[in-house]
């Protein structure tokens, strides 16, 4: 991977008559890093995907691809290839005629292309499936077909239109995987639209966030899970945790806030992030950086005392949602289950550990 | 416990049976009845006045061997052929323009205007064209007024436009266009719009995807509109005997002719299920020479 930027988007606007789709989009997708474009439906992200394929011409601004302008560029002149949500497996012809289909201007001999055929096939873990007809396969297989067909090409872009939305959970996790080291193996750069923060975060080098056709955060997965600059952000990604705090600035850098239910600490410049207008101060945690102490336990760094107000046992977690003193709302704490240590009951008095180091806070 | 049969009156396939025999019964009278006596009738030898129940094969042997039978059957298959091609060619175009051209909500509206032709009943849309197309018809009085023809215009006498293979062939044309147009407007909507893009997005021109992708999974609409343009032309009876001024006779009147004028019904229905057999043996090699893109699945 390189920082030399594959994609680049350019204050890019996408108007449907009246409706404002991409408002100003300005990013950098590097060479050879895996990118999703994060959001909830009908916040810009396919249709930014499709104006990087050419299926969408933009309003205005500019979209380059390895340095030259796509402006005016049809879709079948770009150095991109897409694997569509629905895939878009042709359903009268073959497998083998599927992945082969955009290889017919291609100069090399039949027995050659053939060849290529099966090689790609195999790298998607189909070999032997050419002759089958394509509208005879599950969804997992079409996925592979898809993938196969379009990476034959040698694309400088992959796009991928949330290609994991319509296959079973447990196929979609193997082909995550699947996906990643695919990605590794080709070096290919993949620009992936998802709604789903955890396949984003499984997947991803970085991620755009986006919201009502514009990044909201543009960061590494760890980033993005870990410092949300924004308390949307925070909300759409992962559970987070919000306890109200008043903040007192000073002296020099240094903020002070006094948290409901922890009560007064210091918080760092890089820890603050940005809340909409209209909602007070607060400070948010990931469920994961709190620990509910058992009797004789000591916190590390500090405590609060609480109330367990609901047990969600998963199997290998268990949430807690605790209910500081103090505080209205309960929070959520989850614990992974050690055997031999009890779940915990409702209405428990309890403790819980916590270190200003984990916390955002959105002001 | 209930006897044997009155468990089987309340069983599911006695319900079933209850459920299908009026359809059955349809079929079976108005359809399976007249074409076996038909049939039958085929192999009956014709009495002056009266047909003779017995056995021949003689209305065939004299159908085939009868010259005028030939050169009315492949007349019939040539017009038959000719109006399906321009119907289906017509369509087509038509039909894309109502799948890929419209808004979706403008679809509904347009497929009605296109059934409108169906308010006037076929006999009276077939004797428009004869007005159209006559000595003294709409075509020629215009030409005529505006001096193309005419003693000094470029053109003597009025156009001889009736009583042509191609006259038929625009009548039938103009009365089969809807069958053609909607079969075709189906397999069109059926197409997966993300298959014309994935066709564009691995290289293909737009003109290029057409071919490779929108016209083979078209293919079964055009197949489906081929063959109910063609199977009825072959047999129709109306448009030669008015357009054709009955000196263009195909099958249909031909048969008509044995059947009525000639009183030789036997004869008549021979040439009947000759003309059946060689239609339906046209229409399977057609699928056969189709089925490739017949056997696509979902």
């Amino acid at each position: 991977m390189t920082d030399k930027p594959m994609i680049a988007f350019q204050d890019v606007h996408k108007y449907y008559g009246d409706y404002h789709a991409l408002r100003g989009i300005t990013a950098e997708i590097r060479a050879g890093e895996f990118f999703s474009l994060l959001g909830p439906s009908g916040c810009g992200k396919t249709t930014l995907l499709r104006t990087i394929a050419g299926f969408e011409e933009i309003s205005s601004g500019a979209v380059l691809i390895d340095g030259k302008t796509m402006v005016g560029v049809p879709p079948n002149k770009r150095p991109t290839n897409m694997v569509f949500q629905s895939y878009a497996i042709f359903p009268h012809l073959s497998v083998a005629e599927n992945v082969g289909f955009g290889l017919r201007r291609d100069p090399r001999s039949k027995s050659e292309k053939a060849k290529l055929v099966e090689e790609s096939l195999e790298m998607v873990g189909l070999s032997g499936y050419g002759a089958r007809a394509a509208h005879a396969l599950s969804g997992g297989q079409r996925q592979r077909v898809a993938l196969a067909r379009a990476l034959i090409l040698k694309p400088k872009v992959l796009l991928l239109d949330e290609p994991l939305s319509a296959l079973d959970r447990k196929i979609r996790e193997q082909m995550q995987v699947e996906l990643i080291k695919l990605q590794r193996e080709v070096g290919i750069t993949f620009v992936l639209v998802t709604h789903d923060q955890e396949e984003a975060l499984v997947m991803s080098d970085r991620i755009a966030v986006m919201f009502e056709g514009e990044i909201a955060q543009l960061a590494d997965p760890e980033v993005l899970y870990g410092r949300p600059n924004s308390r949307r952000v925070a909300d759409f990604i992962g559970v987070m945790n919000f306890l109200p705090a008043s903040v007192t600035d000073g002296p020099g850098d240094a903020v002070t806030a006094e948290v409901a239910g922890l009560g007064r600490l210091e918080v760092a410049p890089g820890q603050i992030s940005s809340a909409p207008a209209g909602d007070g101060a607060a400070v948010g945690f990931r469920p994961e950086t709190l620990t509910l102490l058992y009797e004789g336990q000591q916190a590390s760094d500090r405590e609060a005392p609480g109330t367990i107000d609901e047990v969600v046992y998963y199997g290998d977690m268990t949430y807690y949602d605790v209910r500081l003193d103090g505080t209205e709302k309960p929070v959520r704490i989850s614990m992974r289950n050690v055997f031999g240590r009890p779940v915990l009951e409702v209405g428990t008095r309890t403790r819980v550990a916590w270190s200003p180091g984990a916390l955002v806070l959105f002001r | 416990m209930a006897g044997k049969g009155e468990s089987w009156l309340r069983s599911e396939s006695a319900q079933g049976y209850a459920l299908i025999s009026p359809p059955f019964l349809y079929a079976v009278l108005l359809l399976a009845a007249p074409l076996v006596t038909i049939l039958a009738y085929s192999f009956f030898q014709d009495g002056y006045l009266t047909v003779v129940h017995e056995f021949t094969l003689q209305n065939y042997i004299a159908t085939w061997t009868d010259p005028i039978f030939r050169v009315i059957l492949v007349r019939s298959l040539f017009v038959a052929g000719l109006v399906t091609l321009i119907t289906v060619a017509l369509a087509f175009p038509i039909a894309y323009y109502l799948s890929f051209g419209l808004a979706p909500n403008q679809k509904a509206r347009w497929i009605f205007l296109i059934t409108i032709p169906f308010w006037t009943s076929y006999l009276i849309r077939v004797f428009l064209w004869k007005v159209i197309l006559g000595y003294n018809g709409v075509i020629n009085s215009a030409l005529e007024s505006i001096g193309i023809i005419g003693p000094n215009g470029l053109i003597a006498d009025p156009l001889q436009m009736l009583n042509s293979v191609g006259a038929i062939a625009l009548t039938l044309a103009h009365a089969y266009a809807p069958f053609a147009i909607l079969p075709i407007f189906v397999s069109l909507e059926k197409i997966d719009r993300s298959l014309l893009e994935a066709g564009q997005d691995l290289g293909e021109s737009r003109w290029r995807t057409f071919l490779r992708v929108t016209l083979p999974l078209a293919m079964p609409g055009v197949v489906a509109a081929t063959l109910i343009v063609f199977i009825p032309t072959v047999g129709d009876y109306v448009t030669p005997e008015l357009i054709g001024g009955g000196k263009m006779p195909m099958v249909a009147n031909l048969i008509q002719a044995q059947m009525l004028p000639l009183d030789n019904r036997p004869m008549g229905s021979a040439i009947a299920v000759s003309s059946l057999l060689v239609v339906a043996a046209l229409s399977l090699v057609f699928l056969w020479l189709n089925r490739r893109f017949l056997k696509v699945g979902k």
